[in-house]
């Protein structure tokens, strides 16, 4: 028999769950996590008809899943993608009204925020973990047996497990961030811009504020190293990245603090929808 | 001992204010509210809703404090227990049939899956929309929303239950059994709270009401102690016997009299007095001395509407 507080977790993940990956609001959310797929699916079929007279390598193919990686997935579907889905667990059934069912149940809220983390979670990462992975399967795969032989016997399947945990700490680091400001925030927008701000100048800023970032320690753990164009490659900082073990456990901590942030000011909230 | 156990029985407000900004919510509310049927009366604006979701633990009160059953409503994970609220918010999650919605809600509590099934059937079956409950809640009418909403209150047998306008939107038969179903409640000793704008149907349901005026309290008990308590206006009588002339003429050498005035059959006589108990005493002693034959006596203005008008005026009435 499971415990309380797991049943209620586990009911209000069923009531979210479906709520979140159905949402007719949330087409855009699909249109992010399967413009790569659609790319890159674009780019195998197009390549395996000229392979013949192909420009580029597999090695290039990894650079610019990299670039993809870093600059689409993560300052950009991840982001925004987490923000529709995690700003609205709770900013939505405000503005519908809905809000107080749950405060009505003899439940703990920090069990409510749980909950419904989990369900958005789950949500992300099937679109953005998953995006990634076929992405990255599509993206060499004009290259026929080659391709194979670099995922199985090559670096490919260790990128592709680093490009998989890179994206499930995104989904992890921007999904706390994003469920406290729909908590907060009268406009979630708002929150979403200063932080997009915050993460875009990351690499502009002094080593210790580099630190204060979610898409720092993401940079760090993407595989393939990116190389910055000029001439933006002469005001970036150089930082020492963290060990990969501190950027997971640190990116996983500062998520655990701030849902429990979360969680203690859903204890409090007050529910009266503006009214 | 004994304080405590009554306190664990009852609903109690110690001087509570709720604002909002600068506006005012609620003033200084002291309130104790027993089990039985409460009725909470007053115009828009006038804190009947912020007291609801007070004592439900939606809101907190900018000062003083609230015990339902002995537990502080910041508190949910026990009050909830115990208590069930029908808001006035007319909105349900998308998606969601009748039984979904109660279902759904039914697990969070921690019943079982068998359980709750069983009390979501049991809750649509009490409010007559077992019938509908497989189809979208978003295809009901306004009445059948409401009926859904209330069985969601009722569905986990709670010790209070909160109704804010229940019975909006209903027709004259559903209204009829939700009556029904109130009275029920209360006559098993727990507390049913409900807010109306309808004094007719308040009279019906209500063991005692709470007055309420631009969030203070203006009156609170069973409706006759608050009437006699209005001093300032004259109490009503009616009279059916025959012969009100003379009724009236003896009315007047009453010290206390206001007005009195026949009906137009000739057998009746509405009365003003200021002194009711006197006036019976003297009704008394004229049935005795001349032997007038009193068919029925019955005050006037004891309801709830009546009661409203002289404290609260007509402003936001709906008779």
């Amino acid at each position: 028999m499971n415990a309380l507080w797991m049943r209620q977790i586990a009911a209000v993940w069923r009531l979210e769950w479906k709520k979140t990956l159905l949402s007719k609001r949330g087409w855009w959310i699909y249109c992010l996590a399967l413009g790569p797929v659609f790319l890159t699916a674009l780019h195998w079929l197009v390549e395996s008809r000229v392979t013949r007279h192909s420009h580029h390598s597999l090695g290039e193919d990894s650079v610019v899943f990299a670039a993809m990686f870093q600059f689409f997935y993560l300052r950009g579907a991840i982001f925004f993608g987490c923000m529709g889905l995690f700003s609205n667990l709770f900013r939505a059934e405000m503005l519908e009204k809905t809000l107080h069912y749950y405060y009505l149940t003899p439940m703990r809220r920090e069990m409510l925020v749980a909950g419904k983390y989990l369900a958005g979670l789950a949500v992300a990462l099937l679109l953005f973990v998953g995006s990634t992975v076929v992405s990255f399967l599509f993206i060499g795969r004009h290259a026929g047996a080659a391709y194979t032989d670099y995922i199985l016997h090559g670096p490919g399947l260790n990128q592709l497990a680093w490009y998989s945990v890179t994206a499930a700490l995104a989904c992890v680091g921007y999904g706390a961030i994003f469920l406290m400001t729909g908590l907060f925030s009268r406009n979630p927008m708002v929150a979403a811009a200063v932080v997009f701000v915050w993460e875009g100048i990351n690499p502009f800023l002094p080593s210790v504020l580099q630190k204060v970032s979610v898409i720092f320690y993401l940079r760090n753990l993407a595989p393939v190293e990116v190389p910055v164009p000029p001439p933006l490659n002469v005001m970036v900082i150089s930082t020492d990245p963290s060990p990969a073990w501190l950027a997971i456990g640190g990116l996983l901590a500062v998520s655990a603090l701030l849902l429990v942030y979360t969680a203690l000011a859903a204890r409090t909230a007050e529910i009266s929808y503006g009214e | 001992m004994s304080d405590a156990l009554t306190a664990a029985a009852q609903i109690t407000f110690s001087d509570v204010s709720r604002f909002y900004g600068e506006v005012l919510g609620i003033n200084r509310v002291s309130l104790t509210i027993p089990p039985g049927v409460t009725s909470l009366v007053g115009p828009n604006g006038s804190g009947k809703t912020t007291l609801m979701n007070l004592m439900t633990g939606l809101i907190r009160p900018t000062q003083g404090e609230i015990r339902v059953l002995g537990v502080p409503p910041d508190r949910p994970e026990t009050l909830c227990r115990m208590v069930g609220y029908c808001a006035q918010f007319d909105a349900f999650p998308k998606g969601l049939t009748g039984f979904q919605f109660l279902y759904s809600y039914l697990l969070l509590h921690g019943y079982s899956a068998a359980e709750s099934a069983d009390r979501t059937k049991a809750a649509l079956d009490r409010v007559n929309m077992y019938g509908a409950a497989g189809r979208q809640v978003a295809a009901y009418s306004k009445g059948m929303r409401q009926r859904v909403k209330l069985a969601q209150a009722i569905a986990h047998d709670p010790q209070v239950l909160v109704l804010d306008e229940p019975l909006n939107g209903l027709d004259p038969m559903a209204r009829a059994e939700t009556i029904a179903l109130f009275r029920e409640w209360g006559e098993k000793g727990r507390h049913v709270i409900v807010s109306s704008h309808i004094l007719h149907e308040v009279d019906r349901i209500s063991d005692q009401v709470i007055l309420l005026s631009q969030g203070y309290v203006v009156a609170e008990g069973e409706i006759q102690g608050v009437r006699s308590e209005v001093k300032e206006q004259p109490m009503q009588i009616l009279v059916r016997c025959d012969r009100p002339e003379m009724l009236a003429a003896r009315l007047f050498q009453q010290h206390g009299a206001v007005e009195a005035k026949i009906s137009a059959d000739g057998k009746g006589l509405l009365l003003r007095t200021r002194d009711a108990d006197g006036f019976y005493l003297m009704l008394n002693r004229i049935v005795m001395e001349n032997g007038l034959v009193v068919e029925s006596i019955a005050p006037a203005d004891d309801d709830v509407n009546s009661v409203y008008q002289y404290l609260i005026g007509a402003e936001g009435a709906t008779v």
